[in-house]
């Protein structure tokens, strides 16, 4: 990004914004910018920035207008044929389109959070190294080398309570110390990038929008640690978050900031990325470690920790990405400013990937210990379609729900496992009235058992058994005995796995049961799910009480099931119906049983 | 991963120029296979059985450990591959949002399960879990070309697309 061009025009190109259409935005604006002369209109340059991910993907495609004029302004859901009236108008003019402008909620999303892992994704080129210098990129390994002694760098990082963000909340600067004090001079250094959790998005969003940042904080952990080598394992499933950091560590090669005596400073880091081939479990250490010396993924016992015996049997230190983007700003603003952040067992801030039924999904980065019932309402706009809030599912496959009456939980390690739920990858998936908590915990137990590796049999033959009952519970075939068996089986499973996978597969069961044993008990007592979802269960029939005559379910049935006039009650036919449940989403009134 | 029982692989003749080239690459580094089979599985679309057979004898492993990996991991396939990969997220966010119902309506319109390919090797189908861009929820891809806020309608107007594109 150069500073001279008045004009600035951002755009936002995460996998959201390109999935809704950034790339044909960004060749209108670049056409019309040649075609209309625009330069030569208002004799400044232009400057057309690509960016990584605001945020906020559910409005994309966003961009940013910067004029001199009239500052910053924020458009949303852009698609090429706006693109003319924005030059026009806003450019050329220096008019706002108050109409194509983001609306309040767009400034409450952005005041609310505080970010700082995220500090560069959406406002500078992910692509160029000199946008991030200029955001005082590379300042802290600088620092680190020239003024810190390795012993001093883990100190500081010790002292700013830095916890594991892939989930674990382990302290980081212990990690590292345990690391660095094996014997040997060969050490491998790897950065966990498979985000298998579904619904999560924030590690790659940081390696879309800020590659920079990344390599930055594993070679000031290189340097702390003594490792000479080091590893980005990317889930196969982001090509772009793969593509833009192999961009980054090509020209970091090619300007002298990896390699031998990296900017004269004598320090030594080489880095490389190994694509992953789509197994969740590699997100477990031990089994991504198997998996880049080129085995299949399976976990293995610890000890010996990685610390000790890691890759190829040397000493492995191993973190998430969003842990390393973390410690360049440690060390650049110290370890007291970062201790000042958040509450006093979780230190700085944590990135939520918030999706499911909010007004608003996105990532968000919140100072930890700011309450769940915060996050949802407030930065996120609450609830979509004025619909009831029935619970939030944090922590992916490995977590569990937090229903309305512990929704003032803080958003902390400790607090969020108190509730039965837990950070986690940091995911939250919000669940309204329409959403059966018997379904989402067979979806989740569907999901680890399909990934779990079969080493172990609690998890390989447990986690099955426990499907099949569950299978049968939404289908309407359970008996009250089985609620008993699965919480039995829970807690064997959770004792006897081998790994992080077996040990927390059964929380989305546990947590569900313990807050909705109600629903549970519909299923197997009353043969019904009380938030229609489960189709075996579904009557398919209007309840006249509650219909109010919208018509909405006509507009979304694909099969003509659907009977409905102005002012009538609706009438479903069931000869005509694809049990789709397209009619059971559009209706806002739960009139559909 | 899937559980599904080992497939027949078809002997065939194929070219294993790209193949040599891939594994002339990768040949001195540590941990090599799996870059090369994913090299291999980029290039020719699947890992076809031949391959395996060089692969084995170029970088002295056994087949049954490339059987292993190729098992393991879910990017990998034994068998040719359709000319248009259709991948449905059933992800948690689009779970939610009804991705079961977006899945099921193109199991109708293409007559094929999970992880199948049209016999005229047109389609291929697959669920998958997340593909990262949650706010689009339910998500759909065909290749590279991503649509998001699926409905069932919308299934249909994407097969009538792809049906009138090309097989090349």
């Amino acid at each position: 990004m150069s500073d001279n061009a008045a004009v600035k025009i951002l755009i936002c190109q995460g996998t959201g914004g390109i999935s809704a259409g950034a790339k044909q935005v960004e060749a209108e604006f670049t056409r019309l910018i040649a075609e209309k002369g625009i330069v030569a209109q208002v004799g400044k340059r232009c400057d057309i920035v690509k960016t990584g991910c605001r945020g906020l993907c559910a409005n994309d495609v966003l961009v940013d207008v910067i004029t001199p004029e009239l500052g910053r302004v924020t458009y949303d859901f852009v698609v090429p044929a706006d693109v003319e009236a924005i030059l026009d108008q806003h450019i050329v003019n220096n008019e706002i389109i108050e109409k194509k402008k983001a609306k309040e909620y767009y400034n409450t999303f952005v005041d609310q959070q505080m970010r700082v892992v995220m500090t560069g994704c959406g406002q500078i080129d992910p692509e160029l190294l000199s946008a991030y210098i200029e955001e005082d990129g590379f300042k802290a390994i600088e620092k680190c080398v020239k003024e810190m002694k390795p012993a001093e760098v883990i100190d500081e990082v010790k002292k700013s309570g830095l916890r594991g963000r892939g989930g674990g909340g382990f302290p980081t600067g212990m990690k590292w110390s345990f690391c660095a004090a094996s014997p040997g001079n060969h050490k491998y250094l790897i950065c966990n990038a498979d985000e298998g959790d579904p619904g999560a998005f924030m590690d790659r969003s940081i390696l879309e929008g800020d590659p920079y940042c990344i390599i930055e904080g594993m070679m000031i952990a290189a340097y702390a640690i003594g490792c000479d080598a080091g590893y980005v394992y990317v889930r196969a499933e982001y090509p772009l978050a793969i593509d833009r950091l192999q961009k980054a560590l090509d020209t970091c090669y090619e300007k002298g900031y990896l390699g031998k005596n990296i900017q004269g400073w004598g320090f030594d880091f080489d880095m490389r990325i190994k694509k992953g081939a789509g197994a969740f479990v590699c997100g477990e250490e031990t089994a991504l470690m198997a998996s880049i010396e080129g085995e299949r993924g399976m976990p293995r016992p610890r000890p010996p920790f990685p610390a000790v015996k890691g890759l190829w049997g040397f000493p492995t230190n191993i973190n998430n990405v969003e842990t390393f983007a973390n410690v360049r700003h440690i060390i650049n603003k110290g370890s007291d400013w970062y201790a000042s952040l958040g509450t006093d067992t979780t230190k700085g801030t944590k990135i939520f990937a918030v999706t499911g039924k909010v007004k608003h999904t996105g990532l968000v980065e919140v100072p930890a210990g700011m309450s769940v019932r915060d996050v949802i309402y407030k930065v996120c706009g609450g609830i979509a379609n004025n619909r009831k809030f029935k619970a939030v599912q944090a922590g992916g496959p490995s977590g569990g729900c937090i229903p309305a009456e512990v929704l003032d939980t803080p958003v902390d390690y400790d607090s969020l496992i108190k509730a039965g739920a837990m950070m986690g990858s940091g995911g939250l998936v919000v669940m309204d009235e329409t959403t059966c908590m018997v379904d989402v915990a067979r979806f989740f137990l569907s999901f680890t058992k399909m990934e779990s590796c079969g080493k172990c049999v609690p998890c390989r033959i447990g986690l099955k058994a426990m499907l099949d009952i569950l299978e049968r519970i939404t289908e309407g075939r359970g008996e009250m005995a089985d609620i008993d068996t699965l919480l039995e089986m829970g807690a064997t499973i959770k004792k006897a796995s081998l790994c992080g996978l077996g040990q927390t597969a059964p929380n989305p069961i546990l947590s569900t049961v313990k807050y909705f044993r109600n629903e549970y008990e519909a299923h197997i007592i009353d043969k019904r799910c009380p938030s229609n979802s489960c189709k075996e269960l579904l009557l398919w029939q209007v309840v006249p009480e509650k219909c109010v005559k919208c018509g909405a379910c006509l507009r979304a049935c694909p099969s003509n099931a659907i009977k409905w006039e102005k002012g009538q009650v609706a009438e479903l036919v069931k000869e005509n119906c694809t049990k789709c449940k397209s009619c059971y989403d559009a209706c806002r009134f739960m009139a559909i049983e | 991963m899937s559980n599904a029982p080992a497939e027949e692989i078809p002997a065939e003749e194929i070219d294993l120029a790209e193949a040599n080239h891939i594994i002339d690459k990768y040949l001195t580094l540590p941990g090599n296979l799996m870059p090369v089979l994913q090299g291999i599985q980029d290039s020719y679309g699947y890992v076809p059985k031949p391959t395996i057979d060089l692969v084995a004898e170029r970088l002295n492993v056994y087949p049954s450990q490339i059987y292993g990996v190729l098992t393991f991991y879910a990017q990998f396939h034994l068998k040719p591959r359709g000319r248009y990969i259709i991948r449905v997220c059933v992800g948690t966010a689009c779970h939610v949002q009804g991705a079961e119902r977006i899945v099921e309506t193109f199991f109708g319109r293409l007559g094929i399960g999970h992880a199948e390919t049209t016999p005229d090797l047109r389609y291929t189908f697959e669920k998958v879990a997340c593909l990262g861009a949650c706010g689009m929820a339910p998500l759909a891809m065909v290749n590279d070309d991503t649509y998001g806020k699926m409905t069932v309608q919308k299934v249909d107007e994407i097969v009538e697309t792809y049906n009138q594109r090309p097989m090349k």
